[in-house]
């Protein structure tokens, strides 16, 4: 079991890149909010927690892999690495400006701690099945973790790419599905429909993990699971809320890819230190109980 | 000691050689292995021979987590898959980043001439070409196409390595060493250059034979590294012709053609003609020799074009 300090921490680090994502996006800037909101739990209880890391040396050959193939919503990415140093603080306000750190997608040239180019849609976790082929060779046992998006799975390569793991057992892979059922244009279930994710993953001959992606001890659990899977890779089907902690943004299209007015951003600041004192407040009461 | 005649089975053979020296090195396939004879180096190494089976997409971007944990992976397709199937994982996950994937595509340009317009690759180098970041690279035999894989251990960044399906005559000569960017030239003359590259250049050496009976006197370059260009090497080769023709086994659109144009573009030079296919897609045909005649790639053509243009001149 995962003990109330090591939840608490990833709750706050959780809200902390919230914080930071909101200071990314600033006021008049384009930016993928809500689908980085979604996966600050997911992001924060791998960097922080499940991940072998070692952000003095982000190039250490131990370390474990995390692979954003849903490449857009790489803020909530540059929020955990700027928490853990490995990226300056000053450069979340220069994001997406010119010849910054911090670009529109994973760009491994420009920013410490990327490990990949993604941003195409579908191609992250073929690029984790590389890795995981590669390592093995070495008598390496590095897990690999890639998070994709519910609308994602729409891209063929996917599926490709879930075969192929399966085929070569590649269990060190631990695919994560944000399933915040929010696309671009629209909810997923209209643009297309995506029935019976966690039975097409079965189906492809993935172990089938499914959780509340908010939940930090349930998150937790699931990656303890999936590292104990051998013989075959495992994916964490975690449902989340698009835009999750900012009001105005929860399950909405708009703020797939949004611009924070001034009264916006002053509500999304609101949103998170309100975010900040229930928690202050729940546990203060668990310390008294 | 001359290398297996064909080119296919030269290059299975070198990559298997590859894998001795570099533990590294790893092969992908798609279900073509025993046509791209990368099966060869799946017999001396099962264990770092990948069938990803048919789903090329998969395995480009296979190949790039590969490089991204020291890997040398090869992955093997028809070109027309390698280059076109694969684009955009390519791109994006292998050229942007740059890392040390190879791309064998076999049975280039219109040596897959049984299968006809939808297996043959007219545009691969184009396509390949326009990539920041990405060699091209299109050997004219078996020996060149030895020496060309050993030096994909250690050049940098990725590589397009275009392989015809034939046996080709015996040209690249067997002691002189390969760099990419090299220029080979193997016959001298004054009157007309003929560059070419692949099945193309042992064309272009008859053509400078046909025109030297008739009193025009040809050198001929083999331009087997399409990108980067060797643009110094190209204004030397070119200067003092009277008329240039450049051959390739490839839409005329953005390929070799293109690519010399390119590179000659602030120098004077004489007038050039290109020979390939001419902007149009193949056909089954029922040998090789028969589907080059009928797309105008033949020596009496590359001869004719050098005639017009000093005619013209």
């Amino acid at each position: 079991m995962t003990d109330t300090a090591t939840i608490q921490k990833l709750e706050r680090l959780a809200l902390q890149l919230r914080f930071d994502l909101l200071e990314m996006m600033g006021v008049g800037k384009a930016g993928h909010l809500g689908g980085s909101s979604s996966m600050a739990e997911i992001v924060a209880c791998l960097y922080f927690h499940a991940m072998r890391y070692n952000p003095a040396n982000p190039k250490d050959p131990e370390r474990d892999r995390f692979l954003l193939s849903k490449g857009h919503c790489v803020l909530i990415q540059y929020a955990a690495l700027v928490e853990l140093g490995v990226i300056p603080r000053e450069e979340l306000k220069k994001l997406k400006t010119l010849d910054c750190c911090l670009q529109g997608h994973p760009d491994m040239d420009r920013t410490p701690g990327i490990e990949a180019v993604t941003g195409s849609l579908g191609m992250g976790l073929s690029i984790a099945l590389g890795m995981a082929l590669g390592l093995r060779l070495d008598g390496r046992s590095n897990r690999i973790y890639v998070v994709m998006g519910d609308g994602e799975l729409s891209e063929g390569q996917i599926w490709e790419a879930a075969m192929a793991a399966a085929a070569y057992k590649a269990d060190t892979i631990t695919g994560i599905v944000d399933l915040n059922h929010v696309q671009a244009t629209g909810p997923t279930k209209e643009i297309l429909d995506i029935p019976d994710i966690a039975k097409k993953w079965e189906a492809f001959g993935w172990e089938v993990l499914k959780i509340d992606g908010h939940d930090i001890g349930q998150i937790l659990k699931a990656l303890e699971k999936a590292k104990r899977i051998t013989g075959r890779p495992a994916v964490i089907i975690a449902e989340t809320v698009k835009g999750k902690g900012f009001s105005f943004a929860e399950n909405n299209a708009a703020f797939h890819n949004g611009i924070l007015t001034e009264d916006l951003y002053r509500q999304a600041f609101a949103d998170l230190q309100a975010l900040r004192t229930a928690l202050d407040s729940r546990y203060a009461k668990e310390v008294r109980s | 000691m001359n290398p297996h005649p064909n080119m296919r089975e030269a290059y299975g053979l070198a990559l298997l050689e590859l894998g001795k020296v570099n533990r590294n090195v790893v092969a992908l396939e798609a279900d073509l292995g025993k046509s791209t004879r990368s099966v060869l180096f799946q017999e001396a190494f099962p264990d770092r021979y990948f069938q990803m089976g048919i789903a090329e997409q998969n395995m480009a971007a296979t190949a790039a987590g590969l490089a991204l944990v020291g890997k040398i992976p090869f992955i093997h397709s028809f070109a027309v898959f390698a280059a076109g199937r694969t684009f955009d994982q390519l791109r994006n996950t292998v050229s942007i980043p740059r890392l040390n994937v190879r791309i064998c595509g076999s049975s280039c340009g219109l040596s897959d001439f049984g299968d006809g317009k939808t297996h043959q690759s007219v545009e691969d180098v184009a396509i390949m070409r326009a990539l920041p970041n990405m060699t091209v690279l299109s050997p004219m035999d078996s020996i060149e196409t030895v020496k060309m894989m050993e030096c994909l251990i250690d050049w940098p960044g990725p590589v397009y390595i275009r392989i015809n399906r034939s046996d080709l005559p015996f040209l690249y000569p067997l002691s002189e060493p390969y760099h990419i960017g090299k220029i080979t030239k193997l016959r001298d003359g004054s009157d007309v250059v003929l560059l070419a590259a692949g099945v193309m250049v042992s064309r272009s050496l008859e053509a400078a034979g046909l025109l030297a009976e008739k009193g025009i006197s040809a050198r001929v370059f083999n331009v087997s590294t399409i990108k980067p260009i060797n643009r110094q090497g190209l204004i030397e080769a070119v200067t003092g012709a009277r008329a240039i023709v450049v051959s390739e086994e490839h839409n005329t659109v953005g390929g070799l053609g293109g690519a010399v144009l390119e590179a000659l573009r602030t120098v004077s030079h004489a007038s050039v003609e290109l020979i390939g296919i001419k902007d149009s897609f193949g056909m089954s045909a029922a040998n090789y020799e028969e589907i080059l005649a009928r797309f105008g790639l033949t020596a009496p053509d590359i001869a004719g074009a050098a005639m017009d243009l000093l005619r013209k001149s």
